[in-house]
C-alpha cells in the first residue's frame, strides 16, 4: 500500500466517518432545542417559537448565530485558562462518547469489546467540565451549582452502572451490537420487561446525571440563578448547551439500545417492511426517549437536594443491586430468551 | 394499610403517571397564545389609549378651556394655557400639553369633560424616538382627535347607556 | 508507514504526555492545576494500556480513578484555601532527598523488571477470542473467585468503617424524612371547616359601641 492509501485508510476515512456522525447531532441537537421549547409550549398551552422559518423550526439556528456573535465575558479574577477549557471539557466526552453507539447491526463507528465500559468512562469525564467551570469563574452561585452537579452525578453515576450490570449479566457482553443481538425476538423479549425497574432507575438516572428537570438543581434559577455555567456567556455558554443536550440525546440512544431492542423492530419478521430492523428503529425509539425529557420537565416540579440524594443512594442503588441478584437468576434458570442476532 | 398503599403509590410511580397525563392532556388543548402583531385582542370600548381632543362637527373645537381635566389629573400631565381667542373672543385654550410619561391613563381628564372634549382613544401602539416627544400639544392632539373621530365616535355611542 | 510504527509513535506520545504530567503535578503553582495535571496522568497511561491491548485495565483506570477518585480530589483542593508560598516554601531544600528516593525507587524498579524479564514466558494466545474482558472476567470468577470476593469483603468492611467513624448520633437534633413529608396527605394537614354564609336570625347583631368622648373640644 502506498502512502496515500494508507492515509486514506487511516485518516481521512475515520474523519469523515465521525463527521457523518457529528454533524447530524449538532443538527438533532439544534432541532431538539427547536422541539423542547415547542412541546413544553404545547404542554404550558403556548405556541412556542412559530416566527423564524416554517413553524418556527430555524428559531435554534438563529440562537446560535445569535450565541456565536455574543462576547464571551471573562469574569475578574477567574482562572483564565480553566475558564476557557471547561466548556471544552464538557463538550469532549459528551461527542466522545458517540464512537461507540451502534446505529444498525454494521453501522458503529469503533465496535469495540468493551463499549459498554468505554461509554461509562466518558460519561465519567463529563462532570470536569462542570466542575472546572463552577470553580474558575470566582462565582459563588456557580461554586455551589458545580458542587450540587458534581455530587449528583457522582451519585446517580452509580445507579446508572449498576443498572447496566443487569444487561451484562443477561447478555454477558460488554459489547453494544451483541447487546442488542441478545434482545432480537418479539417485543417482550427486549430487556425492558425482564429488567423493568432497573429499565425505569436507568432512564431516571440519566436524566439526573444530565442534569436535567426535576433533576435541575445544579442550575435551580430560583437559588442559584443558572448554576455552573452562570457567568458563561456566548459561544462558551453555546458549547455547555450543545454539551448537554448531546448528553440528552446519548442517554436517550443508549436506553433504546440497551433496554429497547436498539435498531429491532418491535413488529415479527413476517410483517414486511416495518417488520425488518433498521436504524429508523433506533431513532423511533430514541426520539421517545428524548420527548419524556421534555415531558418530565413540563410535568415535575424540581427536587429538593437532599431528596435527590435520597432517591439515589437509598432508593436506586439498593433497587438496582437486588435486580443483579434477580438477573443473575433469570439467566442461570434460563427466564429470559436471549437471541442471538440471526 | 394506609402505609401500604402509600409504598406502593410511590413505588409504581403513580401520582408521577398522573402528572404526566395532565401535561399530555394539555398538549393537545387549543392554545391562548396571542400572535399579537397579527392578531388583537378585542378591546372594550371603555378602552384607555392615547388622547385626543375632539371637534364638533362644524369643525368648531369642543374644548373650553375650563381647565377641569387640569384639576382633576392626579399625575399632574396636563397642562393647559388659555386666553380669548383673536376672531370671536371666545374662551380657548392656547396651550393644551399631556406629558404621556408623567399620564397614568386613569380616564379622569375624559370623566371630568363638561363637552367631551378630552377623550382616550383605542390607540395603544404608539412611540416616540426624541427626547420631548413625550410631551403631546393641542395640534397634535387635535390632529389625533381628527384621524380617529370615527372610532371614538363609536365608542361613545357604545357606551352612551351606562354614562 | 506500518501499523507498528504508529503504535509506537503513540506509545511515545502518550508516554511523554504522561512524565510530562507528572512532573507538572509536582512542580505548578496552583493546586487544581496540579490535580488536572495527575488526571492528565492517568489518562495517558490509560491510553497506553489501550495500546498493549489492557482495554478493561485502561477503561477502569478512566472510571475509577478519572471518573471518581480524582472528581473527590479535586474537589477537596478547591476547597481548601492553600497559600502557596507557604506550600512550596521547601521544595527547593527537600529536593535533594526526594530525587535519592526517586533514584532509589527506580533502580528497585528497574532490577525487578530486570529479574521479571529473565522468567519472561510469552504469554499464550487469549483463550477467549479476541476479547480480554471476557477473558478476564473468566479468570476472575473462576480461578481467582476467592481473592476476588475477599478483595470486596475488606472494601465493604473499608466502607462500613468509614461511615461507622464519621457517623455520630447527636442528641436533639430535628431530622427531617423526605419519606414522610412525600407520604404525607392534605387531611393531615389541613382540616376544612364549612362555614355557614350568613349569621343565622335569632343571633342579635352586635351593639353599635359609640366610643366614649373624653376629651371632648
Amino acid at each position: 500500500m502506498t502512502m496515500a492509501d494508507q492515509l486514506i485508510h487511516h485518516l481521512l476515512i475515520p474523519v469523515l466517518f465521525i463527521l457523518a456522525i457529528l454533524l447530524p447531532l449538532i443538527i438533532s441537537v439544534a432541532m431538539f432545542v427547536y422541539w423542547e421549547r415547542k412541546v413544553i409550549g404545547w404542554m404550558h398551552v403556548r405556541m412556542g417559537p412559530n416566527k423564524i422559518g416554517p413553524l418556527g423550526m430555524l428559531q435554534a439556528f438563529a440562537d446560535v448565530v445569535k450565541l456565536l456573535l455574543k462576547e464571551v465575558i471573562l469574569p475578574t479574577n477567574a482562572n483564565k485558562f480553566l475558564y476557557y477549557l471547561a466548556p471544552m471539557l464538557a463538550l469532549v466526552p459528551a461527542m466522545a462518547a458517540w464512537a461507540v453507539v451502534p446505529f444498525g447491526p454494521e453501522t458503529v463507528l469503533a465496535n469495540v469489546n468493551a463499549g459498554v465500559l468505554y461509554l461509562l468512562a466518558m460519561t465519567s469525564m463529563g462532570v470536569y467540565g462542570i466542575i472546572l467551570a463552577g470553580w474558575s469563574s470566582n462565582s459563588r452561585y456557580a461554586m455551589l451549582g458545580a458542587m450540587r452537579a458534581a455530587a449528583q452525578v457522582i451519585s446517580y453515576e452509580l445507579a446508572m452502572g449498576m443498572s447496566i450490570v443487569c444487561v451484562l449479566v443477561l447478555t454477558g457482553s460488554l459489547n453494544l451490537t451483541a447487546i442488542v443481538n441478545a434482545q432480537s425476538g418479539n417485543f417482550f423479549d427486549w430487556f425492558w420487561l425482564p429488567l423493568l425497574p432497573v429499565f425505569v432507575i436507568y432512564f431516571v438516572s440519566g436524566v439526573a446525571e444530565t442534569n436535567r428537570a426535576p433533576f435541575d438543581v445544579a442550575e435551580g434559577e430560583s437559588e442559584i440563578v443558572a448554576g455552573f455555567h452562570v457567568e458563561y456567556s456566548g459561544s462558551a455558554f453555546a458549547i455547555f448547551f450543545l454539551a448537554e443536550y448531546a448528553n440528552m440525546i446519548l442517554v436517550s440512544f443508549l436506553a433504546s439500545i440497551l433496554f429497547m431492542g436498539g435498531w429491532l423492530s418491535p413488529f415479527p419478521e413476517s410483517w414486511g417492511f416495518i417488520g425488518h430492523g433498521g436504524f429508523h428503529w433506533l431513532f423511533i425509539k430514541a426520539f421517545f426517549f428524548a420527548f419524556l425529557f421534555l415531558w418530565f420537565r413540563a410535568s415535575f416540579p424540581r427536587y429538593r437536594y437532599d431528596q435527590i440524594m435520597r432517591l439515589g443512594w437509598k432508593v436506586f442503588i439498593p433497587i438496582t443491586i437486588v435486580w443483579v441478584l434477580v438477573a443473575g437468576c433469570m439467566k442461570y434458570f434460563g427466564w429470559v430468551h436471549l437471541g442471538t442476532g440471526a | 394499610m394506609t402505609r401500604v398503599t402509600q409504598y406502593f403509590k410511590s413505588l409504581l410511580l403513580i401520582e408521577l403517571f398522573q402528572g404526566m397525563a395532565l401535561t399530555m392532556r394539555y398538549m393537545f388543548k387549543p392554545k391562548y397564545t396571542m400572535r399579537y402583531p397579527m392578531e388583537h385582542i378585542p378591546k372594550s370600548n371603555r378602552f384607555r389609549g392615547l388622547h385626543a381632543l375632539r371637534r364638533y362637527a362644524n369643525g368648531e373645537e369642543r374644548c373650553i378651556a375650563c381647565k377641569l381635566c387640569e384639576a382633576v389629573c392626579p399625575a399632574l400631565a396636563i397642562t393647559i394655557d388659555s386666553a380669548p381667542r383673536a376672531e370671536d373672543g371666545q374662551r380657548r385654550t392656547t396651550r393644551y400639553d399631556i406629558d404621556l410619561f408623567k399620564c397614568i391613563f386613569c380616564g379622569f381628564c375624559e370623566e371630568s369633560c363638561p363637552v367631551d372634549s378630552i377623550v382616550e382613544t383605542h390607540v395603544h401602539e404608539y412611540h416616540m424616538e426624541h427626547r420631548g416627544e413625550n410631551v403631546v400639544t393641542k395640534a397634535q392632539l387635535l390632529a389625533i382627535g381628527d384621524r380617529f373621530e370615527q372610532d371614538i365616535a363609536a365608542a361613545r355611542a357604545q357606551d352612551a347607556a351606562y354614562r | 508507514m506500518n501499523t507498528d510504527l504508529l503504535q509506537l509513535i503513540c506509545f511515545y506520545f502518550f508516554g511523554a504526555v504522561a512524565v510530562i504530567g507528572g512532573l507538572m503535578v509536582i512542580s505548578v503553582k496552583n493546586s487544581v492545576h496540579a490535580v488536572l495535571s495527575l488526571v492528565l496522568t492517568f489518562f495517558s497511561m490509560a491510553c497506553v494500556w489501550l495500546l498493549a491491548e489492557a482495554e478493561f485495565l485502561a477503561i477502569a483506570l478512566v472510571v475509577v480513578y478519572v471518573g471518581a477518585v480524582m472528581v473527590l480530589f479535586l474537589f477537596v483542593v478547591m476547597m481548601l484555601d492553600i497559600k502557596q508560598e507557604v506550600v512550596r516554601e521547601g521544595f527547593i531544600r527537600y529536593l535533594p532527598v526526594g530525587i535519592v528516593v526517586a533514584v532509589v525507587m527506580l533502580a528497585e524498579m528497574l532490577a525487578m523488571i530486570g529479574v521479571k524479564a529473565m522468567h519472561a514466558h510469552t504469554l499464550g494466545p487469549n483463550p477467549a477470542g479476541d476479547s480480554n474482558v471476557a477473558w478476564l472476567g473468566q479468570a476472575l470468577y473462576t480461578e481467582f473467585l476467592l481473592p476476588f470476593e475477599i478483595a470486596a469483603l475488606i472494601l465493604t468492611v473499608g466502607i462500613v468503617a468509614a461511615v461507622a467513624l464519621t457517623l455520630r448520633q447527636r442528641a436533639g437534633v430535628r431530622h427531617q424524612s423526605a419519606a414522610q413529608q412525600v407520604a404525607v396527605h392534605a387531611a393531615d394537614r389541613v382540616r376544612v371547616v364549612k362555614v355557614a354564609v350568613e349569621r343565622p336570625a335569632s343571633v342579635n347583631p352586635a351593639p353599635v359601641v359609640v366610643p366614649p368622648q373624653e376629651n371632648a373640644p
